[in-house]
């Protein structure tokens, strides 16, 4: 099998020891009613409501929605328009905590029978990919099983980007509804064979999930090396299995199901006490924060800036929703932690290195996961020559960052190939 | 808190520029630089520096001119004159080597763009102009006879262009005889250019730009070995093979020029293509050309296929389905139109 381009970065992972703290309760949280990658969901209470924890607050009818539900009891203060960090726009219920935190009465483990209430049970559950892309999670279990069998599921649990160590924890602390959770999957949806996928810098990991599948013949545990994008979807699925998932097409074409690690662990404990997706784990670390580093499990809602605050962090010039290499810039720092924020980093100083003119040194070619030929695209860009974009297939780039991260000039060669996307229609 | 940045992923970077590249270069010449200045004396190193600052020189004017911003400090014009002064006799006149300079950094290099943009290597595109130019001044070849028997260097031939003493053997068959010996060419106490004779020098050098993943060993690999291979097939002694890979400035362009990012192919596979290219020009020009020497020519030559071998080494992407290749008939009529656009439209005349 040929070895996949990749980079080496250093790990940080200062965090790893660092075990689940639950995160004291805001006085108000922000819930946008947007938090995957489906549609936006209509907002189900009004302004001076009683919401009760794990409410539902928001829904839609949309095929790629998932709903959105109260993480605190207490009074809706106002639905207002909200500006994603992404730049999508929704709306967003704010909500006041009374601080009892008195659970809603409807919440009860779901009954499950065969796959139909299984997948209806994770939609209702409010569940989207944990890793940070936030797929819903229901869609990704729909697939069509006669047009497109699933034999293997993988479980990614590489973590490839430096400081995050909220899957790591997931690991170390929830192993049992980890392996639950994927017994769950294999049997409601039959799907044959389990690979369980940890970077070689996690050996506790690796040893822990080794013990606890060990009597279970369909569940296997594979070690990968540490390397960046390891984690990537279709670079796991390529590591873990030797399948490439060819353009246009999605992972179930070539009969494997990605789930990252939480998102299985979630999965079994909502069956197991059928409270909704209303608290995540969060990693909070970076080079600004002082004091307290290490893991939360945070209700969704709760602004960045309290997470900052605990973190005794004082001048900031960056904060980011997920790891330094795809993480996001927020804009400010009231903006709330939402289901897929697995890490909150903060950064002393932001690092914007001058550009200089391409050598051609072809580094960014030699280190490009997907093999692509990211100083090429940038030329055919520049000329906004769409043909010779297509012919690159710059649609194929998954963004990772590896070659604006080694390139020695210093050029945004990432960015550049995502300005470039929108020059070539999609088929 | 004040403001925070927002900026597109990746938020780190890594460690390598382009300055910290062109330093390891430089390093990596130095070996045979400095083994030059000991074998050919003081004049070697004149001939190295005025090189050295009139390129830097050069480079500062052309942007002050250019109104460019000043970006002398990335060494790439250090690397320059250091290659073009290792490239040429240490005999040479100084003003030949500011013409050389000239010719690298301003029209080879400058005029075309600068760094990253010019289509042929500068020091071995300033080193032909200058051979076909000052033809005398560029062949008059030092010789360091000091080391054996004391003398002051001479002048002579370069092991390339000197003839093979042919002498009967005591069994009445004809046999050739090499005018320097293997060790002398390895260890380059022979004529030639500055920075080309010792091979071992430059070999040294070549691995340290190998080991520290600045050069592929793709390029040099082939080049030598597939020159060596045409070579030993067609003369059938491993000597004279051994001899036309040590001799002339094969070592060095094969290690230090052929392997210029800006004119060589991207991918190790159009790497493969540049480098088996290189060795058959070579080969060519040394067994049936007039030249004794034929580095310098093919990778100038292939310097100017690089862009279409560019195109036709393009990695494959992981997972990429091959785009339908259109129509030839439509693709035909789409040609016609173009071309009907251009010279039959009557709104245009500009020609």
């Amino acid at each position: 099998m040929k070895k996949l381009k990749s980079i080496r970065l250093r790990h940080n992972k200062n965090t790893a020891h660092c075990a689940t703290v639950d995160f004291p309760v805001p006085d108000e949280v922000i819930i946008p009613m947007s938090q995957s990658m489906g549609a936006s969901c209509d907002c189900l209470v009004k302004k001076g409501d009683i919401v009760l924890k794990g409410q539902k607050i928001g829904d839609s009818n949309a095929f790629m929605s998932v709903p959105v539900h109260s993480p605190v009891s207490g009074t809706v203060r106002i639905i207002t328009d909200y500006l994603l960090p992404d730049g999508k726009k929704c709306k967003a219920a704010i909500i006041d905590s009374d601080g009892e935190q008195t659970l809603s009465p409807e919440l009860k483990p779901p009954v499950i029978t065969d796959r139909t209430s299984f997948i209806a049970a994770v939609r209702e559950s409010g569940l989207v990919g944990l890793g940070g892309a936030g797929f819903p999670t229901h869609v990704k279990l729909n697939y069509d099983a006669v047009k497109t069998p699933i034999n293997m599921l993988i479980i990614n649990g590489a973590e490839c980007e430096p400081y995050i160590t909220s899957d790591f924890r997931e690991f170390m602390e929830e192993p049992a509804d980890i392996t639950e959770g994927i017994l769950n999957v294999q049997k409601y949806l039959g799907i044959p064979n389990c690979k369980i996928c940890i970077e070689e810098n996690k050996p506790e990991a690796i040893k822990l999930m080794k013990s606890k599948t060990e009597f279970i013949n369909s569940v296997e545990v594979v070690t990968l090396p540490s390397r960046y994008p390891q984690g990537a979807e279709k670079m796991i699925i390529y590591s873990a299995s030797g399948r490439i998932v060819k353009e246009g097409e999605l992972p179930s074409h070539q009969g494997v199901m990605v789930l990252n690690v939480s998102t299985v662990g979630f999965i079994n404990r909502y069956l197991r006490t059928g409270v909704p997706l209303i608290s995540r784990r969060v990693t909070l670390d970076g080079p600004a924060v002082t004091q307290n580093a290490g893991n939360y499990n945070v209700p969704v809602g709760t602004r960045i800036e309290k997470l900052i605050e605990y973190g005794g962090a004082g001048e900031i010039k960056k904060i980011l929703y997920g790891g330094p290499m795809m993480g996001l810039c927020l804009y400010d720092p009231g903006q709330p932690v939402i289901k897929t924020t697995n890490a909150v980093i903060a950064c002393k100083k932001a690092v914007m290195p001058k550009t200089t003119p391409c050598i051609r040194c072809g580094l960014c070619v030699k280190r490009c996961p997907m093999n692509l030929m990211p100083v090429s695209i940038q030329k055919a860009y520049e000329a906004r020559d769409a043909k010779a974009l297509d012919e690159l297939k710059v649609l194929l780039c998954i963004n990772c960052g590896c070659c604006t991260y080694i390139c020695p000039a210093h050029r945004r060669l990432a960015e550049n190939t995502q300005l470039a996307k929108a020059l070539v229609p999609r088929k | 808190m004040n403001a925070l940045v927002v900026s597109p992923s990746p938020h780190r970077r890594g460690e390598i520029t382009s300055q910290k590249i062109m330093a390891l270069v430089i390093i990596a010449l130095l070996p045979s630089a400095a083994v030059g200045c000991v074998l050919f004396g003081l004049q070697a190193l004149f001939v190295l520096l005025t090189c050295i600052c009139s390129c830097v020189i050069f480079e500062i004017l052309c942007f002050l001119i250019m109104k460019r911003p000043q970006k002398v400090y990335d060494l790439s014009a250090v690397v320059t004159g250091l290659l073009l002064g290792m490239n040429l006799p240490s005999e040479c006149p100084l003003y030949v080597c500011v013409i050389g300079s000239f010719i690298a950094i301003v029209i080879v290099k400058q005029l075309f763009g600068g760094i990253g943009q010019n289509f042929a290597n500068p020091a071995i595109a300033a080193r032909i102009v200058l051979t076909l130019s000052f033809t005398g001044e560029m062949t008059r070849w030092a010789v360091p006879y000091w080391y054996k028997n004391g003398a002051d260097v001479v002048t002579g031939a370069t092991p390339l262009a000197s003839e093979w003493l042919t002498f009967s053997a005591p069994d009445g068959a004809l046999q050739k005889m090499a005018p320097f010996t293997l060790r002398e060419m390895f260890l380059g106490t022979t004529g030639g250019c500055i920075g080309e004779t010792c091979a071992l020098a430059l070999i040294i050098g070549g691995m340290l730009l190998i080991f520290t993943r600045v050069i592929s060993p793709v390029t040099p690999l082939v080049y030598i070995g597939s020159f060596g291979l045409m070579t030993f097939l067609y003369t059938g002694s491993a000597v004279e093979t051994l001899y036309h890979i040590l001799g002339g400035g094969l070592i060095i362009g094969a290690f230090f020029m052929a392997t210029d990012y800006t004119t060589a192919p991207l991918t190790n596979r159009g790497k493969l293509v540049f480098a088996l290219g290189c060795a058959v020009i070579t080969f060519v020009i040394r067994q049936f050309g007039s030249y004794p020497e034929g580095v310098s020519f093919s990778i100038l030559l292939m310097n100017l296929l690089t862009p279409y071998i560019d195109k036709l080494t393009r990695t494959s992407p992981l997972g990429a389905v091959k785009n339908k290749k259109t129509d030839g008939n439509k693709r035909l009529s789409e040609w016609k139109e173009k071309l009907e656009n251009r010279f039959f439209n009557p709104e245009r005349n500009d020609f």
